[in-house]
């Protein structure tokens, strides 16, 4: 239960890095959007033994960091905790794929191993992309610049509810709980069947907000649309961040850069 | 200005299930009255509040809102005139900025920006809560909560304003700055609510509900003088008209 809580606190403290103001924080959200994307697109089109072509897309996540001053270890933590999906994913590679593909020194590694590094890789890289992009622009403006992208109106405003209403859902969840636990003796009415009438109380409480809310928005004139205020114009240093970011990933994408490094390194000592 | 007019007539409504929860209420609420709706619980106050901007229509009997009689066609006029406070204030603040939620309205009547803008600007100054309008609602306390819910209502300007239980989750003092708040306003205003000092602080006309009727409709303090009257209707006395339990015996504080 305090598990709970205390990463949904973690949620809001999100919320409140993607308040502060620095370069990146400035910066218009559609394109930080566009970018993200095209950041995943290419870190995900990798084959799938590739490493050392994957390593100096770590660049991205790392100067976000530094430019929109979010904590690392915050973010490590995060990361962390999605970790399980992207390991379970990949942990059967190296019993399944067991031709040995490179050799370092006397040791032979399997393609498999490869390959699950590989998937780590690009967990780290993808997922920490997607939260520094909430922590560097704030879900609800990410929300409305999927909308201005063309994103279809009912998907975003769904969104937008599920994130306003998840913390009156959760300490719906953690009242009941609560009064679950405080009349439970020596574990007894812990089981199962109570977690069940817990969860169907709670999907009723549910509708009957959802009913309220939706009164609440015809009383005020609803008609099946959001309208937002937003001033928003893409500045110079916005499409400057685009072009320049996409362009390095595309370089990134087609040339390895730690081969050509070393190629390089090798040529030059003869 | 007869459209400020709150006319019920006979208005009879069951919900779904069975159970009846307005049997033949009539009123006539005319222009700048404060009323409030009193009752136990289960009364029919919250079902009679929703028939008054048509989020439940009647079964039987009418309501005429203004020169309006309220139906399907006249809705979306009514709903503009009939601004409304809701009970739980998390049920009202439903958008991202508690910005966007006061703009929510007035967007949707499709005024243009700059007008929308000094609109949402002049509602959260009338509640004193402009310094909130970039926080998130989730974010607020209860009393900010309830200023923005009212804030979100104002910014259509309605003329006439009902409030479920506007006090409910305020804190004594939060509580009296809203009444103060209240008083200020030029609204016709309908006032559901079991907190019977607001009534009293508020309201010139008092209205008792009762199983789906009007057990009574008067002035506020000939009302809730009726001791045997508020204890039939569920109620009893407001708090500062009962016996002072530190003055001698006798010596009340009802000298209203």
């Amino acid at each position: 239960m305090a598990k709970i809580e205390s990463s949904l606190l973690n949620i809001g403290y999100l919320e409140t890095l993607s308040c502060q103001q620095t370069p990146l924080h400035r910066l218009d959200p559609r394109v930080k959007l566009l970018t993200t994307l095209v950041f995943i697109v290419a870190v995900v089109s990798f084959g799938k033994y590739e490493i050392t072509g994957l390593i100096p897309f770590i660049i991205y996540p790392v100067t976000l960091i530094a430019v929109g001053n979010l904590p690392p270890g915050y973010l490590a933590k995060k990361i962390l905790l999605a970790a399980p999906f992207a390991f379970f994913i990949g942990i059967f590679n190296p019993l399944l794929d067991r031709a040995i593909l490179v050799h370092l020194g006397p040791v032979g590694i399997s393609g498999g191993w490869v390959s699950f590094a590989s998937i780590m890789i690009r967990f780290i890289l993808t997922v920490s992309a997607a939260l520094i992009l909430v922590a560097g622009t704030g879900l609800n403006a990410v929300c409305l610049a999927l909308e201005r992208m063309g994103a279809p109106a009912s998907f975003v405003v769904q969104l937008l509810f599920l994130y306003r209403y998840i913390f009156v859902l959760t300490d719906e969840a953690l009242r009941l709980v609560r009064a679950r636990s405080l009349r439970s003796f020596q574990g007894r009415g812990l089981g199962f069947r109570v977690v069940g009438y817990l969860i169907g109380q709670l999907l009723l409480r549910t509708l009957e907000r959802a009913q309220r809310i939706h009164r609440a928005m015809l009383s005020r004139g609803f008609d099946g649309k959001i309208r937002l205020v937003r001033s928003s114009a893409i500045h110079l240093k916005d499409a400057g961040f685009l072009v320049g970011w996409v362009t390095l990933f595309v370089l990134m994408r087609w040339y390895n850069i730690p081969y050509l490094l070393g190629h390089l390194v090798m040529g030059l000592a003869p | 200005m007869s459209h400020h007019l709150v006319e019920v007539r006979d208005l009879e409504y069951s919900y779904p299930d069975g159970t009846f929860a307005l049997r033949g209420v009539s009123f006539r609420i005319t222009h700048g009255e404060a009323v409030g709706i009193i009752g136990a619980n289960g009364a029919g106050k919250s079902t009679l509040l929703l028939q008054l901007n048509g989020c439940l229509l009647p079964q039987a009997g009418t309501v005429r809102i203004g020169d309006l009689p309220l139906n399907k066609k006249t809705l979306s006029h009514v709903r503009r005139t009939v601004g409304m406070v809701f009970q739980d204030p998390d049920d009202q603040l439903f958008m991202p900025l508690v910005y966007d939620d006061v703009a929510f309205g007035p967007l949707n009547l499709g005024l243009p920006l700059e007008e929308v803008d000094e609109r949402v600007k002049q509602a959260l100054a009338t509640v004193g809560a402009l310094h909130l309008k970039d926080r998130p609602p989730y974010r607020l306390s209860g009393g900010e909560k309830r200023a923005v819910a009212i804030a979100s209502v104002l910014s259509m300007s309605p003329s006439i304003l009902v409030m479920d239980e506007p006090t409910s989750y305020l804190d004594p003092q939060t509580r009296r700055q809203l009444i103060n708040l209240l008083k200020t306003f030029q609204h016709t205003m309908i006032i559901a609510t079991h907190d019977l000092d607001l009534v009293l602080d508020l309201c010139d006309r008092t209205i008792i509900l009762k199983t789906g009727q009007v057990a009574a409709d008067g002035p506020t303090r000939r009302i809730l003088q009726d001791g045997e009257l508020l204890h039939a209707s569920g109620l009893e006395k407001p708090l500062c008209m009962q016996g002072c339990p530190v003055c001698p015996a006798g010596q009340s504080s009802a000298n209203l």
